[in-house]
C-alpha cells in the first residue's frame, strides 16, 4: 500500500517516472484500465487466497487426534462435481470475455492513426532513430510547415493547452539493434526494430520534463540510454523550433577551436551544419549547448563534463561507440573551446 | 540351460566401480537422479549469477560491476535456470517416477534416456565453455536479433551459446520422445490412459509440448548460426531479413516452454495435495481436460511477448484474447486444488507446506500474468522490472515450490530415506520471505518506470530503495537453497529409514520398495483405477466404483 | 520386499507386456518413430513457415527463383525420390511375404533412387553456385533456399544411410520377417521424408518462381 501512495504522489526529491501519475490522454487511458483491472484481479486474489488460508486454519491437523498413516479414518472422498465444474469454468469466462472488450476499446485508444489527427489539431511529427546507445530526432513537420533538423537525446514537443491539441507523433526507426522507447507518464513503450517502421504519440497538457530510458536490451551501454522530453509551452517551443533551425554559431572568437575539431575524425561520425562536419553516425552537435544533458541523459551538459567526455568517452560511458582519441590536452581544450559555443 | 558362471573377480575399486556403473548405467532411475544432480549444480551457478546482479544493483550508478560483465551473467543467469536447471530437474523427476507410476520397468528406450542426459550436460558446458572465448554471450536469453549478429556480437562467445542450446535441445527431443513413447506403450495391465496419476499426466503433456516447441527453436538458432558463420541473412535488415520474425519464431517456442516448465510442477501438486488432505483429488476429469487446454491453447499466445513491437491492433487483440482465455484451465486447477484441501485432514509435512506456498503464491503470478495480457497495460509494463517480477514469481513461486514438494514427497522413495523435516522447514520460511522480499518490490520498481536488464540506473529514479529490498531478499532466499542441498545430502546419511510407502500414499511407485530395485516392481502390477493402493487399503470401498 | 508385492496378481496372470502392445502390432519402436517424425514436422514446419515469409523478397533479389531454377532436371530428381516411396513398400511386403531377394532387390533399388535423387541435387547446387554465384551468403533466397532444400537433403542422405545399414543386416540374415519392426520404421522414415519433399518442391519450384 505505501508503494502505491508513493506512486501517486511521486517520491519527493526523485524525478517521477510513476505510471500511475499519468500526463498524457493514452497514459490516462492505461492508468484508469490499470486500476479496473486490479480491482478484478484483487478481488479474485482476496477470493482464493481467503478459501487457501481458511482451508489451512480449519483443517489442519489437530493435536489430540492425530492419525499415523494407515490409522483413523479417512475424510470423505469426494470425487468432484460437475455443477460446480462447470461454474467456476463459466464464472472465469465471463470475466475474461468482459476484460477482453475492455482491453479491445482501450486498444484503440491508445494507439492511434498518425496520419488522423483530431480536429483543430496543431501535429508535430519527428523520425526517431534508435542508435547504440543514443537517441537522434529528425524533426519533420509542425502545424502544417516542413522542419527539417536533426537534434538528439533531448526530445522537445509543444504543450497541448487551450483547447489546441498538439500531438506529437513519432515515426520510429532503428539503425543498428532492437531498442524501445519508453517515458512512462507520456505513453507506453513501443519498440524500435530495424527494418520495420512504427509509430507512437505524445500529447501532455502540462509543461514539464518527462523522463525515460531505452526499454529494450540493445548492448552494453542499454541502461544509459536515456529519454528527456520537454514539453514547453508553445512560445518556447517556437523559439526552440527557431534556433534549432539555424545553421551552428561561427563565433570567431573560436575559430582556432573550430579548426581544431574540424580537423579531427570528429566530423567523420558527428554533423555541425554549416561547417564541413557532416557525419551521420553520431549525435548533431549543431546547437549541443542547447541541450542540458551529454551522453544521452547520463551527466549534466557542463564545460567539466563536456571535457571529460571529449578527453575519454570510455571512463564516461563504457563501451560507448566513441573512442578515446588520445587527444593532447591542448586539442582537447580548443575543441571544448568551440562546442561551448554551439547553443 | 547354462549354469552359473563365476565372473572373475574385478581389480578396480570400488568407487571406481560405482562411477563407471552410474556413467554406463540406462537405469531410468539413476539417470533420473543424475538429471537432477546437474540441475542443481547448475540451479546453484544459476543463483549465484542471480547474487552478482543483486549486488550491482544495491546502489544507483554502482562501479561495482561493469557493464560488459553484467550483461553476460544477466544473459547466462535467465539461459542457465531454464535450459539447464528447470529442465533438466522435471526431466529427472519424469525419468525417475514416471514409470514406476505407470507401472513399468523402464522408459521405451533406455539408451535414448542415457543419450537425453549427456547430451543435456553436455549442452550446458559447451553454452559455458564460451566464458574461455574472453566473456559469456551478452545477449539476453531470448537473445533477439539482430544484437547476435556478427557485426553486434563478435566474439564466438555466441556462437557456443547457440550450439549448446542446439545440444541440449537434442537432449530434451529425446527425453520427450522417449516419455510420451512410454506412456502410451508401456502402462500396466487395466491402466488406461485415463487412470493415469496426474504427475504422469501433466508430465505427459508437457512432453508433448516439447515435441512441438523444441523443434522451432532448433530451426531457429540454426538458421542464427547460418547467419552468424555462413553469412546467411535470416534476421539481417539490410538484406531483407527479419530480427522481427526472430521474435515471433522465439516466443512461438518460448511460451509454450513456460508451460513445459509449469506443467509437471502443476503434476506433483496434484499428487501431494490428496495425499496430504487425504482426499480424492476434486475433478480428476476436469483437470485432465483443464490440463490438454492447456497444452494446445499455450501454443497461440506467443506474441502477448510481442505487445511493443507494433503488430496491427487486431492481432494485438487476439494474442490478448487468447492469454487471457489459457489463464481459465489455470484457473479450474486452482479451483480443484482448494477444494480437495477443502474437507481434508490436512498433514502439514514439508511436501504440503510447499504446496501451500505454491498455491498461494501461483495464484499471485497468475494474477499479474493476467495484468501483462491486457495489451494497454503491456505497453508500460512489458520490459520492465513488473516483468521480471511477474515470471519468477510464476517460476520460483509457482515452478519451483511444486518442485521442491515434489521432491521431499519423493525423496523417501528415491533414497529410502527420509529428509530432515526441520531443515525442510527453514528452507520453506527462508525461501518464501526471500522470496517475497526479492520479487514484491519489482513490481513496484516497474511501475515506477524501471526496465529490464539494466546494469545500473540513476540516482534521480527513486528505485533505489525498492532495488535495495529485492538484493535484500535475494540473500535471505539464497541459503534457502544451500540448506535444500544439505538436506538432500545429510538424509542420505543420517535420514530415518523410509520403507516402502512412508505417507500413506496411493499411486503406484508407493508399491514398491524404497528406493525401487532395478527392475522396479517384482510383477508387474494389475490395476482397476486411478488409487490402486487405495483400493487395496480399502478394500470395502475401492475407487473405482466412484469412477 | 514391497508390502504390495504380491497384491496385484491380476486374474489372467501378469505380463510385462503393456495394454497397447498386447492389442495392436505396434511396438514402442513404432510408437518411437511416430513421436519422433511429429518433432520433424515441426522442424520444417519451422523453415517452412520462414520460406513462406520471405517469398516476395526472394524473388525480388539477383538471383532470383525465376531465373535460376531448372526445372525439369528438378522434376526428374523427384520422380525418383517419390517412386522410391512406391520401391520401399514394394521391399516391405516381399520382406513381409518372406522373399528375402526380393526384399534386398527393392530395397536397394530404392537406395539407389534416393542417392540419384541427392547426385541430381549436387548437380543442380553446382550450378546454382558456380554459374550464378548463389550461394547462402550471397541473398536472402540464397538463405533459404539452401537451408531449407539443404536440410531435406540431409535427411535424404540420413535416409539412405540407415538403410544401407539396413541392407547390410538384411544381407546377412539379422532382418527377416520375424524382426521387421527397424524395416517398418525405416519405410515410415523414408515415407515422410517424400512427403516433405512435396511440400517444398510445391513451395520452392512452383509456387515460388
Amino acid at each position: 500500500m505505501v508503494g502505491f501512495i508513493l506512486l501517486a504522489d511521486g517520491v519527493s526529491g526523485a524525478q517521477n517516472l510513476s505510471i500511475f501519475d499519468p500526463a498524457s490522454p493514452s497514459a490516462e487511458s492505461i492508468r484508469a484500465l490499470f486500476i479496473l483491472v486490479l480491482a478484478v484481479t484483487g478481488a479474485i486474489f482476496l477470493l482464493v487466497e481467503g478459501v487457501l488460508i481458511y482451508s489451512i486454519i480449519r483443517f489442519r491437523p489437530r493435536a489430540a487426534a492425530r492419525p499415523a498413516a494407515g490409522e483413523g479414518t479417512e475424510p470423505p472422498q469426494v470425487y468432484g462435481s460437475m455443477p460446480i465444474e462447470i461454474a467456476w469454468t463459466a464464472a472465469p469466462g465471463l470475466i475474461v470475455f468482459l476484460l477482453a472488450l475492455i482491453l479491445t476499446r482501450a486498444e484503440y485508444e491508445v494507439r492511434v492513426n498518425p496520419d488522423n489527427p483530431p480536429p483543430g489539431a496543431k501535429p508535430l511529427y519527428v523520425t526517431v532513430i534508435g542508435h547504440q546507445w543514443w537517441w537522434e530526432y529528425v524533426y519533420e513537420k509542425y502545424d502544417g510547415r516542413q522542419l527539417g533538423f536533426i537534434t538528439a537525446n533531448e526530445l522537445h514537443i509543444p504543450v497541448s493547452e487551450d483547447g489546441v491539441p498538439r500531438p506529437a507523433y513519432l515515426t520510429l526507426l532503428s539503425a543498428d539493434v532492437c531498442h524501445s522507447l519508453w517515458v512512462p507518464r507520456l505513453a507506453g513503450k513501443t519498440d524500435l526494430i530495424p527494418g520495420r517502421t512504427n509509430q507512437m504519440w505524445f500529447q501532455s497538457s502540462e509543461v514539464d520534463l518527462y523522463l525515460g530510458q531505452c526499454a529494450e536490451y540493445c548492448g552494453t551501454q542499454h541502461a544509459h540510454m536515456l529519454l528527456r522530453v520537454n514539453v514547453d509551452s508553445v512560445a518556447q517551443f517556437q523559439a526552440w523550433l527557431d534556433n534549432q533551425a539555424k545553421p551552428a554559431v561561427d563565433d570567431i572568437a573560436v575559430r582556432e577551436g573550430r579548426d581544431a575539431f574540424l580537423s579531427q575524425s570528429c566530423i567523420n561520425c558527428h554533423r555541425v551544419r554549416g561547417t564541413r562536419a557532416k557525419g551521420t553516425y553520431a549525435p548533431d552537435l549543431t546547437h549541443l549547448m542547447s541541450r542540458q544533458t551529454l551522453a544521452s541523459g547520463m551527466v549534466p551538459n557542463t564545460r567539466d563534463e563536456l571535457r571529460k567526455w571529449v578527453a575519454n568517452p570510455q571512463q564516461v560511458k563504457p563501451g560507448c561507440l566513441m573512442p578515446a582519441f588520445g587527444l593532447s590536452e591542448r586539442q582537447v581544450d580548443l575543441i571544448i573551446s568551440y562546442l561551448t559555443t554551439l547553443n | 540351460m547354462a549354469t552359473a558362471i563365476e565372473e572373475p573377480a574385478l581389480e578396480r575399486p570400488a568407487w571406481s566401480a560405482t562411477l563407471h556403473e552410474w556413467i554406463t548405467t540406462v537405469d531410468h532411475k539413476k539417470i533420473g537422479i543424475m538429471y537432477i544432480l546437474v540441475a542443481l549444480v547448475f540451479l546453484v551457478i544459476g543463483g549465484a549469477e542471480a547474487m552478482v546482479m543483486r549486488f550491482q544493483l544495491l546502489w544507483a550508478e554502482s562501479k561495482a560491476v561493469p557493464p560488459d560483465f553484467f550483461n553476460q551473467v544477466m544473459t547466462m543467469h535467465g539461459t542457465t535456470m531454464i535450459f539447464f536447471a528447470a529442465m533438466p530437474i522435471l526431466a529427472g523427476v519424469a525419468n525417475y517416477i514416471v514409470p514406476l507410476q505407470i507401472g513399468a520397468r523402464d522408459m521405451a528406450f533406455p539408451r535414448l534416456n542415457a543419450l537425453g542426459l549427456w547430451a543435456t550436460l553436455f549442452g550446458g558446458v559447451l553454452a559455458y565453455f564460451s566464458f574461455a572465448t574472453g566473456g559469456a554471450p551478452a545477449i539476453g536469453w531470448f537473445a533477439y536479433a539482430p544484437l547476435t549478429e556478427r557485426a553486434f556480437a563478435r566474439s564466438a562467445a555466441t556462437d557456443f551459446w547457440i550450439i549448446g542450446l542446439l545440444v541440449s535441445g537434442v537432449g530434451s527431443l529425446s527425453g520427450a520422445v522417449n516419455l510420451v513413447t512410454t506412456v502410451l506403450t508401456l502402462r500396466c495391465p487395466g491402466m488406461t490412459l485415463r487412470k493415469i496419476p496426474l504427475y504422469t499426466w501433466m508430465a505427459f503433456w508437457a512432453n508433448v509440448q516439447i515435441l512441438f516447441a523444441i523443434p522451432p527453436l532448433t530451426a531457429s538458432l540454426i538458421m542464427l548460426l547460418f547467419d552468424r558463420l555462413l553469412g546467411a541473412h535470416f534476421f539481417d535488415a539490410q538484406a531483407g531479413g527479419s530480427p522481427y520474425l526472430w521474435q515471433h519464431l522465439f516466443w512461438f517456442f518460448g511460451h509454450p516452454e513456460v508451460y513445459i516448465l509449469v506443467l509437471p510442477a502443476f503434476g506433483m501438486v496434484s499428487d501431494v495435495i490428496p495425499v496430504f488432505s487425504r482426499k480424492v483429488i476434486f475433478g480428476y476429469e476436469f483437470m485432465a481436460v483443464a490440463t490438454i487446454a492447456i497444452a494446445f491453447v499455450s501454443f497461440g499466445v506467443w506474441a502477448h511477448h510481442m505487445f511493443c513491437v507494433g503488430m496491427t491492433r487486431p492481432a494485438d487483440v487476439y494474442f490478448a484474447a487468447a492469454s487471457l482465455v489459457v489463464g481459465i484451465p489455470t484457473g479450474i486447477k486452482v479451483f480443484n486444488w482448494l477444494a480437495t484441501v477443502y474437507g481434508g485432514h490436512l498433514r502439514m509435512a514439508a511436501p504440503m507446506l510447499f504446496c501451500f506456498g505454491f498455491l498461494s503464491m501461483f495464484v499471485i503470478g497468475g494474477l499479474t500474468g493476467i495484468m501483462l495480457a491486457v495489451t494497454p497495460m503491456n505497453f508500460q509494463l512489458s520490459d520492465s522490472y513488473f516483468v521480471v517480477g511477474h515470471f519468477h514469481w510464476v517460476i520460483i513461486g509457482g515452478i519451483l515450490m511444486g518442485l521442491f514438494a515434489g521432491l521431499y514427497y519423493w525423496y523417501p522413495k528415491i533414497t529410502g530415506r527420509m529428509y530432515s523435516e526441520r531443515l525442510a522447514r527453514w528452507q520453506f520460511w527462508l525461501l518464501l520471505i526471500g522470496f517475497l522480499l526479492t520479487f514484491g518490490p519489482m513490481h513496484v520498481s516497474g511501475m515506477l518506470g524501471m526496465p529490464r536488464r539494466i546494469y545500473t540506473y540513476p540516482v534521480d529514479r527513486g528505485w533505489e530503495l525498492w532495488n535495495q529490498l529485492s538484493s535484500l531478499g535475494a540473500f535471505i532466499q539464497a541459503p534457502s537453497y544451500l540448506i535444500f542441498v544439505w538436506n538432500v545430502i545429510i538424509s542420505l546419511k543420517k535420514g530415518q529409514p523410509a520403507g516402502d510407502d512412508p505417507w500413506d500414499g496411493w499411486t503406484l511407485e508407493w508399491a514398491t520398495t524404497s528406493p525401487p530395485p532395478s527392475y522396479n516392481f517384482e510383477t508387474i502390477p494389475t490395476v482397476r483405477s486411478r488409487r490402486p493402493l487405495w483400493d487395496l487399503k480399502h478394500p470395502d470401498d475401492p475407487d473405482w466404483k466412484y469412477e | 520386499m514391497s508390502s504390495y508385492a504380491g497384491s496385484f496378481a491380476a486374474p489372467g496372470g501378469t505380463g510385462d507386456v503393456s495394454p497397447v502392445a498386447r492389442h495392436s502390432a505396434l511396438t514402442p519402436a513404432h510408437v518411437g518413430m511416430l513421436i519422433f517424425l511429429v518433432t520433424e514436422v515441426a522442424f520444417f514446419g519451422t523453415l517452412i513457415m520462414t520460406y513462406v515469409y520471405f517469398l516476395r523478397q526472394s524473388t525480388q533479389g539477383e538471383p532470383n527463383p525465376s531465373q535460376v531454377f531448372h526445372l525439369p532436371m528438378v522434376i526428374a530428381a523427384s520422380v525418383c525420390l517419390f517412386s522410391s516411396s512406391a520401391t520401399i513398400h514394394l521391399a516391405e511386403r516381399a520382406l513381409r511375404q518372406g522373399r528375402r531377394h526380393g526384399f534386398l532387390g527393392w530395397w536397394g533399388l530404392t537406395i539407389a533412387l534416393g542417392i540419384t535423387f541427392l547426385l541430381g541435387t549436387v548437380r543442380e547446387w553446382a550450378d546454382l553456385i558456380g554459374t550464378w554465384g548463389l550461394t547462402i551468403s550471397r541473398n536472402l533466397f540464397g538463405s533459404t533456399y539452401f537451408t531449407l532444400v539443404g536440410f531435406h537433403a540431409l535427411h535424404v542422405t540420413i535416409g539412405v544411410i540407415t538403410m544401407a545399414i539396413v541392407f547390410g543386416l538384411a544381407a546377412r540374415r539379422q532382418i527377416t520377417e520375424q524382426n521387421m519392426t527397424g524395416v517398418e520404421v525405416v519405410s515410415w522414415y523414408w515415407h515422410f521424408v517424400d512427403g516433405v519433399w512435396v511440400v517444398v518442391f510445391t513451395l520452392v519450384y512452383v509456387i515460388g518462381r
